[in-house]
């Protein structure tokens, strides 16, 4: 929202450091609407003055020129080549001469155009950096003196202040309203009253007067419709004061009757619209739902098809315009207008969203009758528009008004009680405090229901009245805020930084991510974010829950597994020339409740199922590069240590073997963790009978790889799964010294490791403390069918050393009982 | 034994001990080759005795031998040892290593540095008494717009164009459904933070994601004011920011809170003199916050006339942004390796 400051130091006759815009923009950031931007408007316009074109003539070597006689005041009259569409005999536009500049520092010389000597140059809007218009030049109003400083003329430089309105404080989106808040007058009839003074014509829904008939046909869509006629008025540009205040908030002028209605809005936030009374068919306006289909043209040149839920402004026979959105083409003031309808009415928030929504527009009168306006100042902001109409374009305004609809009831007062103010806000205020804050912005002390004296003494309920143009404000604790943000946020400058304790205990989810973090991040991996967006069916995110208005086709459903997610940003490193990737994520997965899902939610959400998890992948050199040696890559066993310490220790799960059947399965199965990339197995977490995670090695033609990717290798886990930090019960250290028996042994092809170290458990005591496979080799001197494996067993006793005798007679349990289950071959050497 | 293979043990003995004092007093490398010359050389001393072995009584003559064996290892170790000594001490692995050459590295895994800022803001309101909850991404229009006093045709559903997975189910566009979540079940002290993701029909740029981390704040109780609102705020901005920081309060609009305030902190990149950072306001926006609307405690079944408190909501990856200077919002979510080293 723009405001200009010269606007606002005119309505509220600035005082002290508020003469300073930076000054203003900071009051008003602080207390009431943020400013984001002060510019200045108007400014280098030194050398520019009005002149008028005395007579024209076409170029005689160039079609689009035309030569035109300058008068530029003081007797200067000057030859000016224009390239303008359209130049007026007789009209006042800015001019420049030899040896000026234009507010982008161009330099303004005499100069031969196509063989004519140009003298300066007539500007544009644009040329003047006043507005965007190019179109041509900028035309002021007739009567004006030639040589006039066109600055002058146009009441510039002006600051303009760029407001961030908040959504509730529309009544900050006009001057009048900016005023208020810095000092102006707090109520409308103290601005200065217009002169337009009519016998109002009232009627429920339809009223008729002055040539015209005003029909409401639903009061829900337009509670109030008012009118006024004015009749033979003289169309032509504004004079350059008003038209200096619409560029000066970035409105472009058009006409002085259309800037007339430009400018009340941006007085006082009325919307209004001017008709062409004569295209007005059967001299009649109705408020109307469209009819389905029906055509309108807007003033923007658009074509729109109608349909019931939007609201029109229709003469007899058809739509002339949007309800509280846009005219229309047709009924538009054009220079050949005569006769006026001054249309200024309140439309239905909802239904002028709905009217806007269906058209596509969004405009400054939708904008404002969406939000809310001031019901009660229409008719002076009515009365203001037709005396400006008759000071800048002449005529005579009809002494009937016409209003349809009932009229508008006053909003009803509110109490407000200090003790509530003060629990709420803790500033400590009194009665006279809080309505010192209120009353400077409208707010308005009535006798309160405590029995006070309107004067905010011993009582503490307070009752005040509520502003027309406050819409926003019908609560007490719309009223506390008013008093904290007039008293100022700054007010509440307590130390006091109390611990107070929370009944709600901590999400147990959130300590479960620090511990997988604390796993996955020392393990070298690093943390990644993704949006939970996917495309269809990417790297087996299946097609679960779609997205039914997404952004775009690579957004459309919602991630049903984490390792997708993470396979899209290996192939993002690997367009990047990454061949070592270490990444992890935690997020939700979504997929559509198998059951009945959130049970105990009767709304829509049940349908929808969501869980926690974390996929993990890895590719590429197991360490960074050093000169001592080539490094290894990550491969299966390195995945093996991260799943399996995962598995192990964060979900108490076992890790067992999968092979790419059972992935297979597995992935087939309802809201799963696997996927076609594991489709050559690996491994999945077992925890009572339910697989919480798996992993295995990716397959790299399921993805987008170069030919120098390393293998790659991934994991999903559940995270429902991951128990809280345990607390490990201490066991004793034994001092004494542990035996080391290593074994050599030779078993038939197929027999699982995991099953030999078992069955070592299983053989001996609690003396063997330790197991560790340190070879694994086949080969010549191995016979057919066999494999060579290589133990180490560590014996160590609490209390003692062991003697070789007890240790012997561990192994030989140890080694019996492998070659009774396994047909182990010991080698003994 | 006779006296003959007792001597020569004697002798061995003495060899053994002189043998190992001169070896270890050898001070360099000349030295040492001498002792050895003198004791294990061809005609050394222990060379010597071995000669007479054939002279003793077959009866003790393996007795010497053995022993003379095993003083010759013994002198053979320490002579060796000694040189390894001598070689380390005199000229050391620097004169022959160039210590300059790149250690053996490894890689450094670390949290996103989003998660790093959510953590740190939970961390710091834990010493307030917050606890971190979670809720449902997943959220009905009830608890996503009703129960926070957000009519679902208001024009404040303009500022969350919202994704619509069903007819009355959306993807949150902010945590604060959590705040009525956790309400309904819970009677104060309620003292809450809620880190999550939200989402929002955004197109991805520089500045935005259609789903984007948000970290809620909620604290009801009764006596909860405006001022002690303000007091936690600033005690957060100081911990987070640092104790230089400082904070503004300005008016804004939420549904679900009355008063509003959007808290601004002091531009750390220009101090305050303006630069892109801040947009050359000096300020950068951080958290949009509030006293809670007593329409949202009657939503939940709080008595509005008992309690009070105060909400705020963060975005972490803007505020992370503005930490470490990252230009581009989408640089956070795209998982490349070089930029998440960066903050481990």
């Amino acid at each position: 929202m723009n405001i200009s400051f010269n606007w606002i130091d005119e309505l509220a006759r600035l005082r002290g450091e508020l003469r300073d815009p930076r000054a203003l923009a900071e009051r008003l950031t602080m207390t009431a609407a943020a400013v984001e931007k002060i510019e200045t408007v108007g400014a280098g316009l030194d050398g520019i003055v009005v002149s008028r074109v005395l007579e024209t003539r076409p170029h005689p070597n160039a079609d689009r020129l035309t030569l035109c006689r300058v008068d530029r005041g003081a007797g200067e009259v000057l030859d000016v080549v224009c390239g303008a569409p359209v130049v007026v005999p007789g009209a006042f536009y800015p001019h420049v001469a030899p040896g000026g500049e234009l507010p982008a520092g161009f330099r303004i010389e005499s100069r031969k155009i196509r063989g004519e000597l140009s003298h300066g140059m007539l500007c544009s809007e644009a040329e003047l950096e006043l507005g965007r218009d190019k179109g041509g030049i900028m035309r002021l109003a007739d009567g004006l003196e030639p040589g006039t400083p066109l600055a002058a003329a146009l009441g510039l430089p002006d600051t303009r202040l760029t407001l961030d309105l908040n959504p509730n404080r529309v009544d900050l989106a006009c001057h009048m309203g900016v005023a208020r808040e810095v000092g102006g007058p707090p109520s409308p009839r103290d601005f200065r009253g217009p002169a337009w003074s009519p016998e109002w014509r009232d009627g429920e829904s339809e009223v008729s007067g002055a040539g015209v008939t005003v029909r409401i046909e639903d009061l829900g869509r337009c509670p109030r419709y008012m009118a006024a006629v004015i009749r033979g008025v003289r169309v032509g540009p504004s004079p350059p004061w008003l038209a200096g205040r619409l560029l000066a908030v970035g409105a472009r002028p058009i006409s002085n009757v259309v800037d007339a209605t430009n400018y009340v809005l941006h007085e006082c936030n009325q919307p209004l619209h001017a008709f062409d009374l004569a295209r007005l068919s059967g001299a009649e306006i109705r408020v109307r739902p469209a009819a389905a289909g029906e055509p309108l043209m807007t003033l923007d040149g658009q074509e729109h098809k109608l349909s019931p839920d939007q609201t029109v402004i229709a003469d007899r026979d058809r739509a002339i315009a949007f309800a509280g959105v846009m005219g229309g083409l047709d009924t538009e003031v054009t220079g050949d207008t005569v006769d006026l309808l001054i249309e200024c009415a309140s439309f239905d928030p909802a239904g002028v969203r709905r009217t806007r929504t269906g058209a596509g527009l969004s405009t400054d009168a939708s904008y404002r009758f969406e939000r809310g306006i001031d019901i009660h100042a229409q008719e002076r902001a009515l009365a203001r528009c037709v005396e400006l109409i008759l000071a800048t374009a002449g005529g005579e305004a009809d002494l009937i008004g016409l209003r349809a609809g009932p009229a508008p009831v006053p909003a009803a007062p509110i109490d407000v009680r200090v003790s509530r103010v003060n629990q709420v806000l803790g500033f400590g205020l009194d009665g006279a405090a809080v309505l010192a804050a209120l009353e400077p912005i409208g707010f308005e002390a009535l006798p309160g229901a405590d029995g006070g004296d309107g004067a905010g003494g011993a009582a503490d309920r307070l009752r005040v009245s509520v502003p027309g143009w406050r819409t926003d404000v019908a609560r007490e604790i719309d009223l506390v805020e008013e008093v904290a943000r007039r008293v100022g946020y700054d007010a509440a400058t307590g130390q006091d930084r109390r611990f107070r304790p929370s009944a709600v205990p901590a999400d147990p989810r959130v300590e479960k991510a620090v511990r997988v973090r604390d796993l996955l991040t020392g393990r070298g991996l690093l943390e990644a974010r993704s949006l939970s967006f996917m495309p269809e069916d990417y790297r087996g995110n299946r097609a679960v829950v779609s997205v039914p208005n997404p952004l775009s086709a690579e957004e459309s459903c919602l991630r049903s597994a984490m390792v997708p997610v993470l396979l899209r940003r290996l192939e993002h490193n690997y367009a990047r020339g990454n061949r070592n990737v270490r990444l992890f994520e935690l997020g939700t997965v979504f997929g559509y409740a198998a059951g009945p899902g959130r049970e105990e939610e009767a709304d829509g959400t049940g349908r929808f199922e969501e869980s926690g998890r974390v996929g993990a992948v890895v590719a590429g050199a197991r360490r960074p590069d050093h000169w001592s040696g080539p490094g290894l890559d990550f491969d299966l066993w390195d995945l093996k240590e991260i799943a399996g310490s995962f598995a192990d220790r964060l979900c108490g799960a076992t890790l067992e073997p999968l092979d790419g059947a059972g992935a297979a399965e597995a992935a087939g199965s309802g809201a799963s963790l696997a996927g076609p990339w594991l489709s050559r197995g690996g491994f999945r977490a077992v925890k009572d009978g339910r697989t919480v995670g798996v992993a295995g090695a990716v397959d790299l033609a399921s993805v987008d790889a170069p030919p120098w990717a390393a293998p790659a290798f991934a994991l999903e886990f559940d995270l429902a799964s991951v128990e809280g930090r345990p607390v490990p019960a201490y066991r004793k250290t034994s001092p004494f010294p542990a035996v080391r028996r290593d074994l050599s042994m030779t078993v038939p092809r197929g027999v699982p490791a995991a099953d030999i170290e078992r069955a070592a458990r299983e053989a001996t005591s609690d003396l063997l403390r330790d197991v560790r496979l340190f070879d694994v080799y086949s080969g010549e001197e191995i016979e057919g069918g066999r494999l060579g494996l290589a133990w180490t067993f560590r014996f160590r006793a609490p209390d003692r050393t062991l003697t070789d005798r007890e240790v012997e007679s561990e192994m030989s349990a140890l080694s019996n009982a492998l070659e009774e289950r396994f047909g182990a071959r010991i080698r003994r050497s | 034994m006779t006296p003959a293979g007792a001597s020569l043990l004697d002798r061995l003995a003495a060899i053994e001990g002189e043998g190992l004092a001169a070896i270890g007093e050898a001070a360099d490398s000349a030295a040492l080759e001498s002792a050895r010359v003198e004791y294990l050389g061809r005609n050394g001393r222990l060379a010597d005795v071995m000669s007479l072995i054939g002279t003793v009584e077959a009866r003790a003559r393996r007795d010497v031998g053995q022993r003379a064996n095993a003083v010759k290892t013994v002198l053979r170790g320490a002579l060796e040892a000694r040189a390894k000594a001598l070689e380390s001490a005199t000229r050391g692995p620097s004169a022959r290593i160039d210590l300059t050459l790149p250690a053996r590295g490894r890689w450094v895994g670390g949290v996103h540095p989003v998660t790093r800022v959510i953590d740190e803001i939970c961390e710091i309101f834990a010493e307030l008494g917050f606890t971190s909850v979670l809720g449902p991404e997943i959220e009905s229009t009830w608890y996503n717009f009703t129960a926070l006093n957000i009519p679902l045709d208001h024009p404040a559903a303009d500022m969350m164009d919202t994704f619509y997975l069903d007819k009355d189910v959306v993807l949150r566009t902010h945590t604060s459904p959590v705040q009525a979540r956790v309400m309904e079940t819970f009677r104060p002290p309620v003292r809450v933070v809620v880190p999550g993701l939200a989402y929002r029909r955004d197109s991805f740029d520089p500045s935005h994601a259609p789903a984007f981390e948000q970290i809620e704040g909620l604290a009801v109780d009764e006596g909860v004011d405006f001022v002690e609102f303000r007091a936690a705020i600033e005690h957060f901005v100081h911990h987070f920011f640092g104790r230089g920081t400082k904070s503004r309060f300005r008016p804004s609009f939420y549904p679900f809170t009355e008063p509003s305030a959007e808290v601004d902190v002091s531009c750390a990149v220009c101090a305050g003199g303006g630069c892109s950072t801040c947009k050359r306001t000096g300020w950068i926006t951080i958290m949009g916050s509030g006293m809670v609307d007593p329409a949202v405690f009657k939503a939940v079944g709080y008595d509005p006339e008992r309690y009070t408190g105060y909400a705020f909501g963060m975005g972490p990856a803007r505020i992370a942004m503005v930490r470490h200077g990252i230009p581009d919002m989408r640089l956070l979510y795209e998982g490349e390796m070089s930029f998440l080293q960066q903050f481990t």
